[in-house]
C-alpha cells in the first residue's frame, strides 16, 4: 500500500516552475497590463458578462500557465517576485524561501527541481527589483482561485496585497518598520 | 495567568542581557502526560525556557499546546511552537488565543516541514498562511487586538513572538533580509538552525547588524550534539536545511568508534562557548533530541551559568492553580 508521489509527477503538490520568459522582458511588458481607467472599465464590463469573462479568464490562464506555470490563484504576485510564481512552491510561500532549501538550491519537497524562490530572488535582483522582495505579501484570499487576476487587479482588489499593513504608508514594510532601505 | 518569573524565563533573560538558554521538549506519540513531565524535570533549573515542538518532522504527536501546559505545570517555561503545515488561519488564531488564555509566555511561529517527510505523507499540506504571515497575524492579534478578519479580540494575548531562520540555506545573501521581514512583521526573538559553520553564521550576523535587525530581535543560535556516526549521516541527508560542513565530518570520523559520542558532545560545548563570544548572540537553543539528560552537562562544561531563579517552587504552585481544575 502507499503511493509514491515521485512516480506521479502529474498529481499531488505544486512543483516549482522556471518561467519560460525572461524577467527583464516581463518587467518591460508590465506597462501594457498596468491598471488604467480604460482597463478598469473593461474589467467591470467583463464581470457583467459571464461568458466573455470565462473566455477572457481562459486566455489569461493559457498565457500565464505557459509562461510562468500559473495556477490561477487570482491574486497575482508575479510583479513582486521577479515574475516567478510563488504558488508553484509546494508550500505556496508568498514571502520568501523556507529553511529547507538544499545546499545546491533545490526544493526540499522536489529535490530534482530548483527552489522557486531561489529563481525568484535571482530574477528580481537581476532585473533591478530586489526591493520588491521586502514587501509583506498578505495571506491569499482563497475565494479568488480560478478568477481572472488581471480583472481583479484592474478593479483594485490587489491593492495592499504586497505592501505594509497600514493604509497610511504604502512603502515596503521593511523601510517603514525598520527605517532602512534594503541593499 | 502565571506570574512573570522573577529572574528566570526568556523575557527576563533578554531584559537583563543575560545569555539565554532554551532547549526542546518533543511531545510523545501517545496520550502520555508523564513523558512531557519527565523531560521537563530534566531541564528544570537549567534552561530559561523549552520549546514544545508541533508535530515535529511532520510526525503526529501530542499537540504543542497540551505539551506546553504540561511543561509549565512541571516548572519549565514553555515556548509553544506553531506551524502553518497543519492548520488554516482559523485554527492558527484559535490556538494563539488559547495560548494567551492559558498564560503560555512565548510562541514560536514557523512555516513547518512538509508532510512528505513525516509519518503521514499522504496528508493534506495546509500552508494557508506562511511563516511571515503567521508572525504578522500574531503581532496584530496581540498589539492591535484584531483577527485577520478585522474583528476585535478582548482581552488580548500577551505572549512574546519568536520565529526561526536558517542562515545556512540558499540563497545565503537573502537570509538576513528574510529575517528582517519577519522582524518587521513582529518577531521579537529568533532561533536558528544548527550552527556548525561559523563562517556563514558570522556573515549572516554581520548582515543582520547592517540591516538593524539585531536591535529589534534577539538572536538565539541553534546547537546540538551529534553523538554517533549514524546521527551524523541522518543530519547530513535526512533533515531538511541542516548544513554539516566537512570539518565536522572529519572530526567525528577521526576518533575511535567508542569516542564519537564524547567528541560530539565536546564539539557542542565548544560551539556554545564560541557563540557566547559573538556580539549580539543573545543565547543558545540546545536541540538535544533524546539526550535531554545531557543538557546540564553540556551547559556546565560550556560554563553557561544557570538561570538565577528559574521558576521557583512558589511560582510553580502559583501557575498550577489556574489550570489545576483541568486534571
Amino acid at each position: 500500500m502507499g503511493f509514491d508521489e515521485r512516480n506521479a509527477p502529474g498529481g499531488g503538490w505544486p512543483r516549482p516552475v522556471i518561467p519560460r520568459i525572461g524577467a527583464r522582458l516581463s518587467y518591460a511588458l508590465h506597462p501594457f497590463l498596468a491598471t488604467n481607467p480604460v482597463y478598469r472599465r473593461v474589467g467591470a464590463w467583463l464581470e457583467r458578462r459571464q461568458r466573455t469573462y470565462r473566455w477572457f479568464t481562459r486566455a489569461e490562464r493559457v498565457a500565464k500557465e505557459q509562461l510562468y506555470g500559473c495556477r490561477m490563484c487570482g491574486q497575482c504576485a508575479l510583479p513582486d517576485t521577479g515574475y516567478t510564481c510563488p504558488m508553484t512552491c509546494p508550500k505556496q510561500l508568498r514571502n520568501g524561501p523556507c529553511g529547507g532549501v538544499s545546499a545546491s538550491g533545490r526544493c526540499e519537497v522536489h529535490p530534482d527541481l530548483v527552489c522557486v524562490w531561489v529563481t525568484a530572488i535571482e530574477r528580481a535582483q537581476g532585473g533591478g527589483h530586489g526591493a520588491d522582495l521586502d514587501l509583506l505579501q498578505r495571506p491569499v484570499d482563497h475565494r479568488a482561485w480560478d478568477r481572472s487576476s488581471w480583472v481583479n487587479y484592474w478593479q483594485g482588489r490587489d491593492d495592499g496585497l504586497g505592501v505594509a499593513p497600514g493604509p497610511d504608508d504604502p512603502r515596503p514594510l521593511l523601510r517603514r518598520e525598520l527605517g532602512l532601505s534594503p541593499r | 495567568m502565571s506570574a512573570e518569573p522573577a529572574g528566570g524565563g526568556l523575557r527576563a533573560a533578554f531584559a537583563a542581557g543575560r545569555f539565554a538558554v532554551t532547549a526542546e521538549i518533543g511531545p510523545p506519540r501517545g496520550a502520555d502526560a508523564e513523558a512531557v513531565t519527565r523531560k521537563a524535570e530534566l531541564l528544570r533549573g537549567w534552561v530559561d525556557a523549552a520549546n514544545v515542538t508541533d508535530n515535529q518532522g511532520a510526525n503526529a504527536r501530542m499537540s504543542s499546546l497540551a505539551g506546553s501546559l504540561l511543561a509549565q505545570r512541571a516548572g519549565v517555561e514553555p515556548v509553544m511552537q506553531l506551524t502553518c503545515r497543519d492548520r488554516n488561519r482559523l485554527a492558527l488564531q484559535s490556538d494563539l488565543l488559547a495560548a494567551g488564555a492559558l498564560g503560555i509566555p512565548n510562541v514560536l511561529l514557523l512555516t513547518g516541514d512538509h508532510p512528505r517527510f513525516g509519518d503521514h505523507p499522504e496528508a493534506k499540506p495546509v500552508f494557508d498562511l506562511d511563516g511571515v504571515q503567521l508572525v504578522w497575524t500574531a503581532r496584530t492579534l496581540r498589539d492591535d487586538g484584531v483577527l485577520i478578519s478585522g474583528r476585535a479580540v478582548s482581552p488580548r494575548p500577551a505572549w512574546s513572538i519568536g520565529t526561526v531562520e536558517n542562515p545556512f540555506a540558499p540563497p545565503l545573501g537573502f537570509r538576513a533580509r528574510r529575517l528582517a521581514k519577519k522582524v518587521a512583521a513582529g518577531a521579537e526573538f529568533v532561533q536558528t538552525q544548527y550552527v556548525f559553520d561559523f563562517d556563514i553564521f558570522e556573515r549572516w550576523m554581520a548582515d543582520l547588524r547592517d540591516l538593524g535587525v539585531t536591535e529589534r530581535c534577539k538572536i538565539i543560535a541553534g546547537v546540538g550534539p551529534i553523538r554517533s556516526l549514524r546521527a551524523l549521516e541522518y543530519m547530513r541527508t535526512s533533515v531538511p536545511g541542516v548544513h554539516v560542513p566537512d570539518h565536522v565530518d572529519r572530526r567525528l570520523r577521526g576518533v575511535p568508534a567508542d569516542r564519537v559520542a564524547e567528541e560530539g558532545i565536546q564539539m557542542c560545548v565548544e560551539t556554545v562557548q564560541r557563540l557566547a563570544t559573538i556580539p549580539d548572540v543573545a543565547g543558545v537553543h540546545l536541540m538535544a533530541l533524546g539526550y535531554e539528560h545531557g543538557v546540564p552537562d553540556i551547559l556546565r562544561r560550556a560554563g553557561v551559568p544557570r538561570p538565577p531563579t528559574a521558576l521557583s517552587d512558589h511560582n510553580r504552585h502559583h501557575s498550577m492553580e489556574g489550570i489545576g481544575h483541568a486534571r
